[in-house]
């Protein structure tokens, strides 16, 4: 029992940051119809931003936290100032949208490999680690801290597009973009804040990730980048609470996966799990059923 | 000068030029009609005004302000209150939620806002009673008025209204259409596009009547109502 209440603390672990980072998807698909893959490498950049605030600038570990913050929003920003708004404004297919998304993904990765060196970096520690014994559960601070702060921001996401103002305009823009211009909001503002949110839990989900599992390279954010799109997928993409419940769930799997079978089996029972959700609730597990109408 | 002023208006849709030379004024206090048949320039004629489509000639004033090259949410801003065809509710949002949209621009007014929602529930008691249901369980005729009530609610200086008609039982349109009359009565200026042409221009100060992207006549509502060229141009001959 023991054991198991170890893992489920590793498995919110590792659910939390997939769920930091599914919630850029989820959202971004839920104003855009978009599926952003260079999200994934955004969390990269989120990382590798901390890493040099806190190797060269030496901040410590709240102000490595919210600088990658800041500056992978400004990414994000960019990254959709660049090269997914003049295609929209085009009236381009969603299709290029898509492939420009994977382009700009690889862009991100090669340039990081360019710049940076393709090298592992390891990402300082900034925290000082305590653990306590509760009743032969170890629980560390790091895992308290990353738990808490993944949870933290969530929960303020959550009642951001729920209960403000900007949350129910990013709701009408999945709606409805042209009315919500009638509305008097400028839609395109919307869209920026909304790749601002997403970039910005990519980084906290990157920092998070640096201080549990250490090692940065430019390549990282691809299957962490796809890990969570499988869990926006499979909780039910577009919404705020399948991309939490999706990342937990993956979480687990991983983590319940390598405790009691051969680990290598980790990654495939990942994504076989992601199709047969999908084959039996082919929205997600708390999307609503398709209802075609006549 | 009038409020709302269109001159020589042309719109392309793609190769197809679907409204040619549209021309008409809208003054303060005015409730005036454009009718036609399908396919007569009507709808597209209202969305170029609130700039949901590029004009191709002509010019359109506001108060004297030119809106063409503006975009749709700085038109609204400018005071244009545009409740499209098909209503354009939001359908997954509660009927609370698509309302405060509607305040948008005015989100620090509180004092106002109160009285303009004491006013829109008053003047649709329905929307009160289903205040936190999701919209798309709306009938038509409460989407209707949920699409009327955000418009009022946005303040626009003009208020264009594209078939509120369509798809409601004959008793509920005629309910709509003493709401307008009321609310054109209490002061607000209304340019209505509608295919049931006889009804609008029934309670319309004056009328248009559109023909293949051409204003063809033009005149008191009443009297146009009784012309042959309007039954004419509403069967679409």
């Amino acid at each position: 029992m023991a054991i198991f209440i170890q893992q489920l603390l590793n498995a919110l672990q590792l659910g939390g940051i997939y769920a930091l980072i599914a919630l850029g998807y989820t959202m971004v698909y839920g104003v855009l119809k978009l599926i952003n893959f260079a999200h994934g490498d955004i969390f990269m950049a989120g990382a590798f931003i901390g890493f040099f605030l806190a190797t060269y600038l030496k901040l410590p570990f709240v102000a490595t936290l919210l600088g990658s913050m800041v500056l992978t929003a400004l990414l994000g920003v960019t990254v959709e100032r660049v090269a997914y708004r003049p295609l929209r404004e085009a009236g381009a297919p969603r299709m290029s949208l898509v492939i420009t998304a994977l382009g700009v993904g690889l862009f991100l990765e090669n340039f990081t490999r360019a710049t940076v060196g393709a090298e592992p970096r390891n990402f300082p520690r900034l925290l000082e680690t305590a653990a306590w014994d509760l009743g032969g559960v170890a629980l560390t601070s790091l895992q308290f801290l990353i738990i808490g702060t993944a949870l933290a921001l969530m929960l303020a996401l959550r009642y951001l597009v729920r209960h403000t103002l900007v949350g129910k305009a990013m709701r009408a823009v999945a709606d409805n973009p042209e009315i919500l211009g009638l509305m008097g909001v400028n839609v395109d503002r919307i869209i920026i804040f909304t790749f601002v949110l997403g970039s910005t839990l990519a980084a906290a989900g990157g920092i998070l990730y640096a201080q549990a599992y250490p090692v940065l390279d430019p390549y990282m954010g691809i299957v962490v980048g796809w890990k969570a799109f499988i869990a926006a997928v499979v909780g039910g993409i577009g919404l705020i609470d399948g991309a939490m419940l999706g990342g937990v769930i993956l979480g687990s799997t991983e983590v319940f996966v390598a405790a009691y079978l051969p680990s290598t089996y980790r990654d495939g029972i990942a994504f076989a799990i992601l199709i047969l959700v999908l084959l039996l609730r082919p929205t997600g597990l708390l999307g609503r059923p398709v209802v075609k109408k006549v | 000068m009038p409020l709302l002023e269109v001159e020589g208006l042309a719109v392309d849709y793609g190769a197809i030029r679907a409204v040619r030379d549209v021309s008409l004024t809208v003054e303060e206090g005015e409730l005036v009609a454009l009718v036609g048949a399908n396919g007569a320039g009507k709808t597209t004629t209202l969305r170029a005004i609130s700039r949901l489509v590029p004009v191709a000639a002509g010019s359109i004033r506001l108060g004297g302000r030119d809106l063409t090259r503006l975009r749709p949410h700085e038109v609204t801003t400018l005071g244009i209150a545009h409740v499209p065809e098909g209503r354009g509710i939001f359908p997954s949002l509660t009927v609370m939620e698509n309302l405060e949209l509607a305040t948008w621009l005015r989100r620090k007014d509180q004092e106002g806002l109160r009285r303009d929602f004491d006013r829109v529930f008053s003047l649709f008691p329905r929307l009160w009673d289903r205040r936190h249901q999701v919209a798309s369980t709306l009938s038509g005729g409460e989407q209707q008025m949920l699409a009327l009530a955000r418009a009022l609610l946005t303040r626009g200086r003009v208020l264009l209204l594209d078939e509120p008609s369509m798809g409601l039982a004959p008793v509920l349109v005629k309910e709509i259409f003493s709401i307008l009359r009321e609310l054109n009565r209490q002061g607000t200026t209304i340019l209505l596009v509608e295919q049931n042409a006889h009804m609008a221009l029934g309670i319309a100060h004056r009328g248009y009547v559109l023909e293949a992207g051409t204003v063809v006549l033009s005149g008191p509502g009443p009297e146009l109502a009784r012309s042959h060229r309007v039954k004419e141009a509403y069967l679409g001959r």
